[in-house]
């Protein structure tokens, strides 16, 4: 949902945070303006009405598409794991969560 | 003497007096996970499988890369409509997949793919509570995700907070996962345990899910609130997670509920937030979240193309449903006789009712067999902290003793003893009996003369008897038990003592 009122360094703190990204203080302001723009020139599409069209989250005409549950090939764990910075004991290690 | 805590100010909504732990209600809704047992994951055709190697049930559409477009496992989608039906559920027109995004390592693509305002099922209920009056609990919704994968926490004792790193287990993402939410209708935890065992038993009837708490193939949250008896509005919640033993259901949320009302008792205020139930220390501890207030920007999956539901092919399903708890208890009632108490005790449990219904094949007094279901192997169940699927007694171990004692073989006392032995062994009565030799002694002549032999050691009892006092026959017949180690039968022991007795 677009909120009418323009993006403020807030929202743009708030969504970097979301996404785990560290911005620089001159970052922020300069996104805060480009992220203003883009939802604006975004905001154009209220001028058209859409009423009576439905919303839409596909392009493709398809529904009910569907796979027979049958369980086939995986990965080896050497496979699954050749792209892993860090690895042990089969596992994928990630740093410190918290 | 019980005191009441002094008053305080700024308690409850600014209650001062102070509100007894019985004039508090509970307000809990629960949200129950439950992974179906398809063949493959939702969306790739990864086996679904426990206690593989870490990350051999893996491929790239479950690890996330790049590239890779999920499809629908259409079996999870009909089990899935299976558990909605059964629940009551409306099946929804129009159902769409979401990603629900959160930064975590337990899944690879950094956001799960699940439902958000189009649910597959929305509306349903459940009943509990037959005989002390049924409570409906209504369902929200139902609906599906993928499971994420594992975490082992590496350091800090194997929590997360102090943990030095983490190693992350993939078999288990994109396993088919179900969750069902329930409106905050449960009123006692021993309600939301009753919900918690009709839900288990009606998915187990379906044969969709193992639903193994321990194992985590169910999995149990919990919403709790207070507030005074006959207010309206909802006191603050929180969420209780890690309930991971069926038996912990009712604690966990008896823990909690204490600390609501102590905490407003004592004048303060309950937090909104996630809280852990630690079973072995039996407390919850706050679970505090660096994060900001959850924030998983839901948008519609693109990869998933929408559902559309086949309502003919949903109305057959609903008429093909399968014998769900509560009809069975009607059932059970209406074909066997059975008082209402059993057949609800007998019905709450698939593996219970068909250890009886298997046993009733072969057997014809249903009173007999449900007492000694719900009796003896119920009290040996709970002590060796089992069910009644993973004890060695099984249908035919049952018919065996029964059929014992109809022949007279075996006495009730002996029975108990050679079942308790069965439960624990495996061996079937009558090994057992001929093992020992423990036959029912049946031979009148030599019950009598131990009879006779109480009876000289009893003079007193004698005359108490012909003083109108029958109640000591009870204690004579106990004297020839013991000198028969219980082997005679009692019957006959009755019988001879009384005729002795009124000969003398
Ligand atoms: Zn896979």
């Amino acid at each position: 949902m677009v909120s009418e009122k323009a993006i403020t360094k807030k929202d743009v703190e708030h969504v970097a945070l979301l996404a785990r990204l560290a911005l620089t203080e001159e970052e922020k302001e300069r996104f805060t303006k480009q992220l203003g723009k883009i939802l604006e020139h975004a905001g154009k599409i209220k001028e058209i009405d859409t009423s009576k069209v439905p919303p839409t989250s596909h392009i493709v005409p398809l529904d009910n598409v569907f796979r027979e549950d049958k369980a086939g090939e995986c990965l080896s764990q050497e496979e699954a794991l050749s792209n892993a910075p860090e690895k042990e004991e089969g596992a994928f290690l990630v740093p410190k969560i918290v | 003497m019980i005191f009441p805590p002094p008053l305080r100010e700024g308690g409850l909504r600014g209650r001062v007096d102070y509100i007894p732990k019985e004039s508090y209600e509970a307000v809990i809704g629960l949200e129950i996970h439950v992974e179906l047992n398809t063949e493959s994951k939702m969306f790739c055709a990864c086996p679904v499988s426990f206690g593989e190697k870490p990350n051999t049930q893996v491929c790239p559409v479950c690890l996330g890369h790049p590239g890779v477009l999920p499809v629908l496992n259409g079996k999870a989608v009909e089990y899935a409509t299976l558990i909605g039906l059964s629940l009551n559920c409306e099946v929804t027109e129009f159902c769409q997949f979401h990603r629900k995004n959160y930064f975590y390592p337990d899944m690879p693509k950094d956001y799960q793919i699940s439902q958000y305002d189009l649910p597959l099922c929305v509306e349903g209920y459940l009943e509990v509570g037959e005989e002390k009056g049924v409570s409906r609990i209504r369902i929200t919704r139902v609906h599906m995700e993928e499971d994420t994968g594992k975490l082992i926490h590496i350091g800090g004792s194997g929590r997360i907070h102090g943990a030095d790193y983490s190693l992350v287990d993939f078999n288990r993402a994109g396993v088919p996962l179900i969750e069902i939410v329930s409106e905050p209708d449960i009123r006692s935890p021993e309600e939301a345990r009753m919900f918690m065992q009709k839900l288990r038993s009606i998915i187990l009837t379906l044969g969709v899910s193992d639903c193994n708490m321990e194992e985590g193939s169910m999995r149990c949250d919990a919403n709790v609130s207070i507030r005074p008896v006959g207010q309206k509005e909802f006191g603050t919640k929180t969420e209780v997670k890690n309930i991971n033993s069926f038996r912990s259901v009712q604690r966990a949320l008896q823990h909690e509920l204490d600390r609501h009302i102590d905490t407003i008792d004592s004048g303060d205020r309950v937090v909104q937030e996630t809280r852990h139930w630690d079973d072995a220390g039996g407390v919850t501890t706050s679970l505090r979240s660096k994060e900001e207030a959850h924030d998983y920007r839901y948008f519609p999956e693109p990869d998933l193309v929408p559902l559309i539901s086949d309502k003919p092919k949903v109305e057959r399903m609903k008429k093909a449903l399968p014998e769900l708890p509560d009809a069975r208890r009607v059932r059970l009632m209406e074909q066997y006789g059975l008082p209402k108490h059993d057949a609800n005790v007998i019905s709450l449990s698939k593996a219970t009712g068909d250890f009886f219904e298997e046993v009733m094949e072969t057997y014809e007094d249903a009173r007999k067999v449900s007492n000694w279901i719900l009796v003896e192997l119920g009290a040996l169940l709970n002590q060796a902290n089992l069910e009644i699927d993973e004890c060695a007694v099984t249908p035919r171990h049952l018919i065996d003793l029964l059929k014992l004692m109809d022949k007279g073989t075996i006495s009730g006392k002996m029975a108990k003893d050679i079942f308790k032995e069965s439960f624990d062994t495996g061996k079937l009565s009558s090994v057992i009996v001929e093992d020992k030799g423990l036959v029912q002694l049946t031979d009148e002549d030599a019950i009598g003369k131990i009879v006779e032999q109480v009876l000289a050691e009893n003079p007193k009892a004698i005359e108490d008897y012909k003083g109108g006092q029958e109640r000591v026959v009870g204690f004579l017949v106990g004297q020839v038990m013991r000198l028969t180690q219980g082997k005679a039968s009692p019957d006959a022991v009755n019988r001879l003592l009384k005729s002795k007795l009124n000969n003398k």
